[in-house]
C-alpha cells in the first residue's frame, strides 16, 4: 500500500516505516511483506513487532493507524487512521461486496489521505502546531497501561507454550482495553488463523452502533 | 532463575519471595538505584517505605508500583512483566518528541527510529490478520 508513496517521495528526505503487529512472529507477516515489496526496486523498512511494543509507545488502537514524524523527530500528527474507512461495515456479508458507491468513496478517501501526505512532504501542509498535536493525542489510563502489561505477558506465555494461561492474560487485557481492536483481533488471531475477522468480530463492529471503528483522520 | 520483562528489555533475574531481589539486580532490571533517599535514576528519587528494603535487598514489586507501573505475573510467578507508568508514557508523548523504538526488519537486523532523524518519517501500523 506504502510502495507508491514511497517510490514518488523517497528522494525527498521521506521515509516510510511499516510496522507489523504480528505476534505470530516474522515467518507469519513474510508472504505479505515480499508481496508489498515485489512492487517496488528499493523499498522501505518493514519491521515486525510481535509484543506490539509500538501500540504501547503511541497508544494505538488498531491497525492501520500512522504518525507523522518530522526532520526533529517531532510528533507532527498524532495516530490517527491511515487511509481506511468504515465503509466495509455496510458491506454484504453473504457476498463480502460492496456497493459500487462505497467502493468509490472509500478508494477517494484513501487518494484523499495519500494526497495529504504527498503534501505534507512537498510544501508542509498539514503538519499541525504542537499545541494542536497535544490536543489530539489520546490519553494513556492505568487500565490501559495494566492492558499493556497484561498483553504482553499473554504473548510470552502463548510464545512459551502456556496457550491456556497465555489466553487468559490476553482476554484480560482486552476487558482492561475494550476500546483496542489490536488486543482484541491478535488475541482471536492466536487462538485461530482468520477468527479475528469472524462472526464475533462482526458482533463487535455492530455494537459499536453509531461509533466510528476507523474514526477519519481531521485533514 | 525468574524472567522479567521491563520497557527496557528481557531480564533473567534472581529473585525470592515474590520480586525481592538485590540492590544490583534491581538497579540492572529497572535502572532506578537504591540510595539512602529510595529508589534514584538521575535526580529524581522516590522513597521506598520500610517495608520494601531489607539490607541490600529491595521488593521491586512494591517499588514499581509506588512508581505508578503496572505489574503482571504468571500463576506460578516465574514470570513477570512491569509495564510503563501511564504518567510517563503521556508525559513521553505531550513532549512530542516521537519515542524511539528499535525493532528487527523481516531478515531480523534491527532498526531504530532514531537512525531516520533528518527525514520526514511516515510511521504506520499494518496487521494480516
Amino acid at each position: 500500500m506504502w510502495q507508491t508513496l514511497y517510490d514518488e517521495l523517497k528522494d525527498k528526505n521521506f521515509m516510510v516505516v511499516a510496522v507489523a503487529e504480528e505476534s505470530r512472529g516474522a515467518d507469519h507477516a513474510r508472504p505479505w511483506i515480499e508481496q508489498a515489496q515485489a512492487s517496488g526496486k528499493s523499498s522501505y523498512w518493514q519491521l515486525v513487532d510481535t509484543d506490539h511494543r509500538l501500540e504501547d509507545l503511541y497508544n494505538l488502537v488498531n491497525v492501520p493507524q500512522a504518525i507523522w514524524i518530522d526532520e526533529q523527530g517531532r510528533i507532527v500528527r498524532p495516530p490517527e487512521t491511515a487511509g481506511s474507512t468504515d465503509h466495509f461495515r455496510r458491506m454484504d456479508l453473504k457476498t463480502k461486496t460492496m456497493t459500487p458507491e462505497d467502493q468509490a468513496e472509500r478508494l477517494a478517501a484513501r487518494q484523499a489521505y495519500l494526497e495529504a501526505v504527498r503534501a505534507w512532504v512537498n510544501t508542509g501542509k498539514h503538519a499541525l502546531p504542537a499545541d494542536a498535536a497535544r490536543a489530539a493525542l489520546p490519553k494513556i489510563t492505568p487500565e490501559i497501561a495494566e492492558a499493556r502489561a497484561r498483553f504482553r505477558l499473554g504473548v510470552w506465555l502463548r510464545t512459551n507454550g502456556r496457550i491456556a494461561e497465555g489466553d487468559r492474560e490476553l482476554a484480560a487485557a482486552s476487558r482492561l482495553h475494550p476500546d483496542s481492536w489490536s488486543l482484541w483481533r491478535q488475541a482471536a488471531d492466536l487462538a485461530e488463523v482468520g477468527k479475528a475477522s469472524g462472526p464475533d468480530f462482526w458482533a463487535r463492529v455492530q455494537a459499536l452502533g453509531d461509533r466510528p471503528y476507523y474514526p477519519p483522520p481531521k485533514l | 532463575m525468574t524472567i522479567v520483562l521491563t520497557p527496557a528489555g528481557d531480564f533473567d533475574v534472581k529473585v525470592r519471595d515474590g520480586l525481592w531481589m538485590t540492590d544490583a539486580e534491581a538497579e540492572r532490571v529497572t535502572g532506578w538505584a537504591l540510595k539512602p533517599e529510595g529508589m534514584c535514576r538521575a535526580e529524581l528519587c522516590v522513597p521506598m517505605p520500610a517495608s520494601a528494603v531489607r539490607g541490600c535487598e529491595v521488593d521491586v514489586e512494591a517499588f514499581w508500583t509506588k512508581l505508578g507501573g503496572p505489574v503482571a505475573t504468571s500463576e506460578a510467578r516465574d514470570v513477570w512483566v512491569l509495564g510503563a507508568p501511564a504518567q510517563e508514557r503521556n508525559a513521553a508523548l505531550e513532549g512530542l518528541q516521537a519515542p524511539d523504538f528499535t525493532l528487527p526488519d523481516i531478515d531480523g537486523t534491527p532498526r531504530s527510529l532514531s537512525q531516520l532523524r533528518g527525514k520526514k518519517v511516515f510511521l504506520a501500523t499494518w496487521a494480516s490478520w
